[in-house]
Order: C-alpha cells, then sequence, then structure tokens
C-alpha cells in the first residue's frame, strides 16, 4: 500500500493466475513482507503486533464460549461454572478470556503511551491516531459489556453504576438509561442486549484495525527519533525484520500472560464477582475492572457544582472528557519536534503523566472519601493540564535538542557509541537491505 | 525508567502508611497458612480433602448449600466410584414430576448435585434471622481480604492466590470475647476476622471433636478448620492441580519458544545496526 | 536467507527449523483446547449410564425412559408376544441380524437375542428410534402387533425387528443388563 508501487512477482503459474483476478496475494506481500519499517524501531513499538494478536486470543476464545454460555438472569451464572467445573478445558478458555482483556488493555496502554512519547499523533497521522482512539473506545464499551455477562455481583452493580452515567444527562437522561436497560434496573433485557452487543464489537474492532492499519501503512510508520524516513537506508523489509522482532516480543508477553492464566487467574478480577448478582445487596465498595480505575477516580474526584453543572453531570463529563480528550490530542501539541527523545521538557511531563495515570487507577480503587478525594482531584488537574495546558504551552517555549539529519545518521552515531559493535557491521549496515 | 519505578514505589509506600486505617474491616487480617495447593506445583491433600467434606457434611450443610458441586466430583477427593455411589444414595434427592405429576423423593446419584438444605433463598433467610446462609460452591473464590500495597505487587510473584481459604479459617478459629466497651448486636457473634464487620449472625460453628476422625487426624477447630477450608477450595476451583500442571508445561514451552525466536532474531538483525 | 551454495546443513538453518517447528507444535498444542471443549462434557457424560426401576411394570407394560437424548422402550412382553416372535422364521425377516450392542455382531434376530435373554425373554429393551431416519415410533401398533412409525410407514414384529417399510434395520439394543431383578443400567 505504502510507496505506491509493488515489486510482488508471483513466482508460479497459479500464483499470476490468482494475481490476475485477485491479487490478495500482492496486497499481503506489499503489506507485511516488502513494505519498508525504520530500521531503528525499539521494542515499544511491538505491542501493535501483539494487540492482534490479542484480539485474536479474544475473538477465538470468545466463540468457544459463546458454544456454552447461556444469555438468561436464571442462567448465566450456572452456565459459566459449568463452564468452569463441566466443559472440556472450559477453565482455561474461560481464564483466558477473562485475563486476556487485561491484557488486551495492558497492550493498548503502551501502545498508547508510546505514541505520547514518540509524538506519533502528530501531522500527517492525526488519522491514524482518532483510528486508535475509536478502537480504544470500542475495547472499553466491549470489556464493559463482556464484564456484565458472568452475572456476578460485580457485574450487576458495575452495570447498575455505568448506566447510571446517563441519567446526569439534563431532561433526556432517564429515558436514555432505560433505552440502554430495555427496563428500570438492570435484568434479563439488559443481559441479552449486551451479550448481543458483546459478540458484535469485536468484530467493529477488527474492522477499524484494519483502517488503522491502511492508515499506518499509507503514512509509514514513526520511529523513536520522529523524523520522517528518506532514504531506503533509513528502512530494512517488515519481513523477516520486523516480523521477527515483533515475534519475539508477543513470546515474550504471551508467557507474561500465561503466567497469570495458569498460576493467578483470579489476581486481576474481584473476588465480589464470584458471588451471584442480587438486585437488593450491593457489595461494599463496587470498583471497576482495573483498565477502568483512573476514569472512575476522575469521576468521584468532582465533587464539588461548576455553575450550572451539579457534581453528578460534572463527573460524568470529567469522565468522558478524559478519554475526548485524547481524539484533540494532534491539534493540541504545537511542538515542531515529534519524538520525546528530542524535547527534555517534554520528556519529564510525559513520565508525570504515566505516574499521574497510574496514581489515578490506585486511587480509582480506593475509597471515594477524605485524602482520597482530594488526591484525586490533584491528579485530575494534572491529567487534564497535561492534554491542555502543557502539550499546547510546551511546544511555544520549549528549547529542543539538535535533531540528526535523518534516521541512518541516528542509528550510526549511536552504534559508534556503543563499544560492543564492530567497526564492520556498522559499515556494512547502510548497504543491507533485503 | 530504573529511577521512576522506585520513585513510584516510595510514593506508593508513603500513601498505604498514611492512609491504612481507611480499610475498617475486617479488624485483623488473616494469618497466611501452609497449604498444600499454594505454589506453582501446588496438589491438594485427598486426606485432608475427604475430612474437610466430612466436616462439611456433619457441621456446615445444615445451614449452608453447595449447589454447583455434584457427587460424581468427589471422586477427586480419592472416593472410588463404588463409595461415591454409597456417598450420594444416603441423600435423599427430590425428582420428578413423575407420571401423575408429582413430585418424588428418590436415594442420589453421582449425576446428582448436593441437594440444598432450604428449598430456596427465601426460605433459608426466613429459617436464619433473616441472614440467608451463602451458598458454598465459590466460597473460597468469593471472599479476599484486601492485601493492600505493596502487598498486592508481591503477591503476583509468590502467587498468592489463597485468600479466601486464608479468611475462612482466620473466621473459623477467629471467635473471641469481644473487648470491653465493645456493643455486640443481639444475636451476633464478635469476631474480628469478619470481613463485613465486628461481628456476625453465625454463631461459632465448630468445636473440638465434633466431627470425628478415622484417620487420627487431631479433632480440633484448628484442624478443622484448615480441613474444611482447604475442601472449599477444592470446591471453588476443581481444576487447580491440572491448572498448575498444564501451565508447567505451558511456561517451559513458551520460555525455550522465546529463547529460539531471540536467537532467529539476532541472527536476522545481526548485519543490520539499529 | 539460506545458506549459499551449500548442501550442508549450517547452524543458522537448523535454527530457523527449530524456531519453525516449535512454532508448529505450539499452534497444535493451542488448537486442542479449542477442539476439545466441543466433546460432550462431564456432566453429559455422567447421564451415559442411568439405572431404571423396572419392577412396577406388568406383564403387557411399557414404559419409556430418556438416556443420552433418545427414548429407551422398555415392555414387558406377553407370552402371547413372545409366541408370536418366536414362530416368526429368520427367513421372514428384512434384517436378520439381532443388532443387540450385549451380544456379538452377527448374533441372529431370534426372540431370545432380541429381548434381556435366557429366563428374562419376556423384558425389551430398545432405543425407541426408527432405524430410517430417527422418528420415534408407535408402540403396539402397526400391521405386526409390534411398532409402527407414522413418519413413512415402517412396521416392526413384537421383538421390534422390522418386517415391511423403509426402515433398513432392526430397532437397535444398548448396552444394557439387570443389576438385580427389578432394576436395568442402560449404558
Amino acid at each position: 500500500m505504502a510507496g505506491g508501487h509493488s515489486t510482488y512477482t508471483p513466482s508460479s503459474g497459479i500464483g499470476r493466475w490468482v494475481d490476475q483476478r485477485l491479487p490478495l496475494p500482492r496486497l499481503v506481500y506489499d503489506s507485511f513482507v516488502a513494505y519498508p519499517v525504520p530500521r531503528n524501531l525499539n521494542y515499544a513499538y511491538t505491542f501493535g503486533g501483539i494487540l492482534s494478536i490479542m484480539l485474536v486470543v479474544q475473538i477465538l476464545t470468545g466463540v468457544v464460549l459463546a458454544m456454552h454460555y447461556a444469555a438468561s438472569t436464571e442462567l448465566a451464572f450456572n452456565s459459566v461454572e459449568k463452564i468452569m467445573r463441566d466443559v472440556n478445558s472450559g477453565w482455561l478458555l474461560r481464564y483466558l478470556h477473562a485475563n486476556g482483556a487485561s491484557f488486551f488493555f495492558i497492550a493498548v496502554y503502551i501502545h498508547i503511551f508510546r505514541g505520547l512519547y514518540y509524538g506519533s499523533y502528530k501531522a500527517p497521522r492525526e488519522l491514524l491516531w482518532i483510528l486508535g482512539c475509536i478502537i480504544y473506545l470500542l475495547m472499553m464499551a466491549t470489556a464493559f459489556m463482556g464484564y456484565v455477562l458472568p452475572w456476578g455481583q460485580m457485574s450487576f452493580w458495575g452495570a447498575t453504576v455505568i448506566t447510571g452515567f446517563f441519567t446526569a444527562i439534563p431532561l433526556v437522561g432517564e429515558w436514555i438509561q432505560q433505552l440502554l436497560l430495555g427496563g428500570f434496573a438492570v435484568d434479563n433485557p439488559t443481559l441479552n442486549r449486551f451479550y448481543s452487543l458483546h459478540y458484535l464489537l469485536p468484530f467493529m474492532i477488527a474492522g477499524v484495525v484494519i483502517l488503522h492499519v491502511w492508515a499506518l501503512h499509507v503514512t509509514g510508520q514513526t520511529n523513536p527519533t520522529g523524523i520522517e524516513v528518506k532514504s531506503k537506508t533509513d528502512t530494512v523489509a517488515f519481513t523477516p525484520y520486523a516480523t521477527i522482532k515483533d515475534g519475539f516480543a508477543m513470546v515474550l508477553f504471551l508467557a507474561v500472560f500465561a503466567y497469570f492464566v495458569f498460576y493467578i487467574p483470579n489476581f486481576l478480577g474481584h473476588a465480589d464477582n464470584y458471588i451471584p448478582a442480587n438486585s437488593l445487596k450491593t457489595p461494599a465498595h463496587i470498583v471497576p475492572e482495573w483498565y477502568f480505575l483512573p476514569f472512575y477516580a476522575i469521576l468521584r474526584a468532582i465533587t464539588f457544582n461548576i455553575g450550572p453543572i451539579d457534581s453528578k453531570l460534572g463527573g460524568v463529563l470529567a469522565m468522558f472528557g478524559a478519554i475526548a480528550v485524547l481524539f484533540v490530542v494532534p491539534w493540541l501539541d504545537t511542538s515542531k519536534v515529534r519524538s520525546a527523545v528530542y524535547r527534555p521538557w517534554y520528556k519529564l511531563f510525559f513520565w508525570l503523566f504515566v505516574i499521574d495515570s497510574i496514581f489515578l487507577g490506585w486511587l480509582g480503587s480506593r475509597p471515594a472519601e477524605g485524602v482520597y478525594v482530594v488526591m484525586s482531584q490533584i491528579a485530575t488537574a494534572y491529567y487534564f493540564g497535561f492534554f491542555i495546558i502543557i502539550m499546547p504551552l510546551l511546544g511555544l517555549i520549549e528549547t529542543p535538542r539538535r535533531l540528526p539529519n535523518s534516521i541512518t545518521e541516528a542509528v550510526l552515531a549511536k552504534t559508534k557509541g556503543s563499544a560492543t559493535v564492530t567497526p564492520h557491521s556498522a559499515a556494512a549496515a547502510p548497504e543491507k537491505r533485503a | 525508567m530504573k529511577t521512576i519505578l522506585s520513585g513510584l514505589a516510595a510514593v506508593g509506600l508513603m500513601f498505604s502508611a498514611t492512609v491504612a486505617v481507611a480499610a475498617e474491616y475486617p479488624i485483623y487480617k488473616p494469618q497466611e497458612m501452609d497449604w498444600s495447593f499454594a505454589g506453582p506445583f501446588g496438589t491438594y491433600d485427598k486426606g485432608q480433602l475427604q475430612r474437610g467434606f466430612k466436616v462439611y457434611r456433619e457441621s456446615c450443610s445444615a445451614c449452608h448449600s453447595m449447589k454447583l458441586v455434584a457427587f460424581r466430583n468427589l471422586e477427586a477427593l480419592g472416593f472410588s466410584d463404588a463409595q461415591v455411589r454409597a456417598i450420594a444414595a444416603d441423600y435423599t434427592i427430590t425428582d420428578g414430576p413423575d407420571a401423575d405429576g408429582e413430585m418424588f423423593e428418590r436415594p442420589g446419584i453421582p449425576a446428582d448435585r448436593l441437594p440444598s438444605p432450604f428449598p430456596n433463598e427465601e426460605a433459608a433467610a426466613a429459617s436464619n434471622n433473616g441472614a440467608a446462609p451463602p451458598d458454598f460452591s465459590l466460597i473460597a473464590k468469593a471472599r479476599a481480604v484486601e492485601r493492600g500495597f505493596p502487598t498486592f505487587v508481591f503477591d503476583i510473584f509468590t502467587q498468592y492466590a489463597q485468600s479466601g481459604p486464608d479468611y475462612i479459617h482466620a473466621l473459623l478459629t477467629g471467635y473471641q470475647e469481644p473487648p470491653e466497651g465493645k456493643d455486640v448486636p443481639e444475636g451476633t457473634y464478635y469476631n474480628p476476622y469478619f470481613i463485613a464487620g465486628s461481628s456476625l449472625a453465625m454463631a461459632p460453628p465448630l468445636m473440638d471433636d465434633v466431627v470425628t476422625y478415622d484417620d487420627g487426624s487431631p479433632q480440633t477447630v484448628e484442624q478443622y478448620a484448615r480441613d474444611v477450608s482447604a475442601f472449599l477450595m477444592w470446591a471453588a476451583e476443581p481444576h487447580l492441580e491440572e491448572r498448575k500442571k498444564v501451565g508447567f508445561r505451558v511456561m517451559i514451552f513458551l520460555l525455550i519458544f522465546a529463547g529460539l525466536v531471540y536467537l532467529t532474531k539476532r541472527k536476522v538483525w545481526t548485519e543490520v545496526a539499529h | 536467507m539460506s545458506a549459499h551454495d551449500t548442501t550442508e546443513p549450517n547452524r543458522r538453518d537448523f535454527l530457523y527449523v527449530a524456531t519453525g517447528t516449535a512454532a508448529v507444535v505450539g499452534a497444535a498444542g493451542v488448537a486442542w483446547p479449542f477442539i476439545d471443549q466441543m466433546r460432550p462434557d462431564a456432566s453429559t457424560l455422567a447421564m451415559a449410564t442411568i439405572e431404571v426401576d423396572v419392577s412396577a411394570i406388568e406383564e403387557g407394560m411399557s414404559i419409556t425412559a430418556k438416556w443420552r437424548g433418545k427414548p429407551i422402550f422398555i415392555r414387558n412382553r406377553t407370552a402371547q408376544e413372545i409366541e408370536e416372535a418366536r414362530a416368526t422364521p429368520l427367513t421372514d425377516l428384512k434384517d436378520p441380524i439381532a443388532r443387540n450392542e450385549n451380544l456379538l455382531a452377527d448374533a441372529p434376530a431370534t426372540s431370545a437375542d432380541r429381548s434381556g435373554g435366557e429366563g428374562r425373554e419376556n423384558w425389551i429393551v430398545m432405543i425407541g428410534s426408527c432405524t430410517h431416519l430417527g422418528c420415534v415410533p408407535l408402540g403396539q401398533s402397526g400391521d405386526f402387533g409390534g411398532w409402527f412409525c407414522p413418519c413413512h410407514g415402517s412396521h416392526y414384529d413384537t421383538a421390534g425387528r422390522i418386517r415391511s417399510g423403509p426402515a433398513p434395520t432392526n430397532l437397535p439394543i444398548p448396552t444394557f443388563s439387570f443389576i438385580s431383578d427389578t432394576t436395568i443400567r442402560i449404558g
């Protein structure tokens, strides 16, 4: 797709026959074999590949779990336990799916932070970034609805609280909530529609992923220097170079994933979800899954009215705003330099932002009282301040470090500085193309 | 990166020290016990599970159901097919309707699930001062005392996943006289290990020598509590042994595979500076 | 990618082959649980053997039990029915094989071999699923006083043997045994 010209030459008669009718092998070859990628991509850039693997894991395990699951308030909890107890390998498939959601989010957060660090959202990659934000939104919707399906206490009360957000909207709020629930409270109609949508949305994610990859292949990848590819020596072929590096990262990631699935499968879950849903009894502390905790903390940080907006609506707006602000990041960043590598101040504020996000996550798991509320408010202020104040202002006042002229120059400067690299390999490198 | 992480840990430590008072219950955290099923190679002690089943059957099952466990599952406790049939036949199962539309009673068969002491939750609550005794099928996974920071991080590496049985054991052995000046509501019993208050509606369910062991194990509350906690863990997670066994093979495979892919990656990139 | 101008396998080739093999082994290992989960689960298998109390079934009465999702006809045959079944020569049968899981595959379809056997010839236990296309035949009807399948008109006699109509074989007899005089274990 990139570069506008294809180097694919079918080697057999059948290959030529297919190529003239449906050039799918050509598309695959151009996109995943010959496609040039910057030679200096580090392991932070492997999470795109990891995410596609996780999407496949979730869809595959989800489809087989659906063969045994019953979406009815009477049967849901026990059908999940039947999977855990009676279905062959059912415990494995279910733990894979439940922990898979968490690891999907771990990967997506690293992927997003990597984008923020290396300025991957900057022109001409705004649409690429926005498509990513849409995928993230769809993931959150899918994960939320999936968490309702086991019909445990947290499923039920999580659904109650989250659909309750919409009642904060003036005038039509109640109407929207009833539309979502199909009733006056979370009940069988809610469970059924969530099941249907939970099955549908991953395929929409897959569709947007195709657009995301398409956009990526039009603009080409960024790289740690943030400098665009200028010559052939700046790149290597996707296969074998990027494939094998991505492959190694995937295996390592899967090893950590497997460790959780096989040894501490309930570590990331909540004990209360092993209690069947009870609409008359709320758990002592309702907490969402860990990947929503930062947003939950932001929701609860707004404990005061802002003019005509009461604290309830304010919390909901702040929470949705925390996601919405991601969509406009390409236009908030005014810096001429793309990568944080050459922006000392941005680098500092970026890492503070990472810490702030993790801190918000921890606060989200605490009860909303006393000192936690104040801390949440400070952390929320920094969250928005990072995007709305620091990003636009810093680009105007920060003095970036000197940029190398090209990716190749940056790579050679780095390898020369390293004692372990032989002069031979450094000299041979610029010519090396698969 | 390293400095950032250690800074983060320091910040976390500071906060956990200052705000540890926030989590009110349980008053005392459960003691961590030594369980045979803990760790990467953990297995259930079948003798212990059989004793635990006996404790459950004789001391708990009058109030607490175990709806998700079938008699056939008891083979995992080391019972033979004939023993399982005999145990099942000891129970009376309500089946039906028969050809006349009547429900009838028959002895249990291995395919049956353990019958519940009460016909429904409302009846259970009505017979127990309004508090229905929880079902025990999943209780060992449905109760977890918060571990707090940074313990929960260490738990990843120590594979701590026994908070359920630790809690059950602590609760069963934790009944005591309330401290002076402490008001205990009528009809409840003080227990500083209880997760949702300072006292609970269940009277101390175990006493020394209430259950007879045939294998010479001590007939003490402490031993009963351990055995029944282990049994409840099995009931909640019957595939634990299989899971850890498969997990070991998967981990070994993934590490070898990662090594191979890494070497291949090095070979591929060997002539390209990056 | 491969070594140039040499047929000797070198270390690099070995590495690639080893990595590729490991990937294939891994993929196969991952595929297994996805296939495994389709097999009948433990609760289904637990019902694969049932015990039926037949003490209340008097001569000339039948019951239908459910086993592995199919109807099982259990009938206490009358003396006249047994006599009719005995009197029919094997050469008159469309299918002369007993189709009895408890006997050898080529056992003849005599009245005894179609029933509970010596001393229990009055008991007949069959899967009530027409061998034509799987409908449930009606009891004590049809041209031969046995079973009649209303779907496509197959007639079975008092020993459940196919006598006329499109069905190719006799009604199959599942694995069963009397564990006492009044209880049959099927499966």
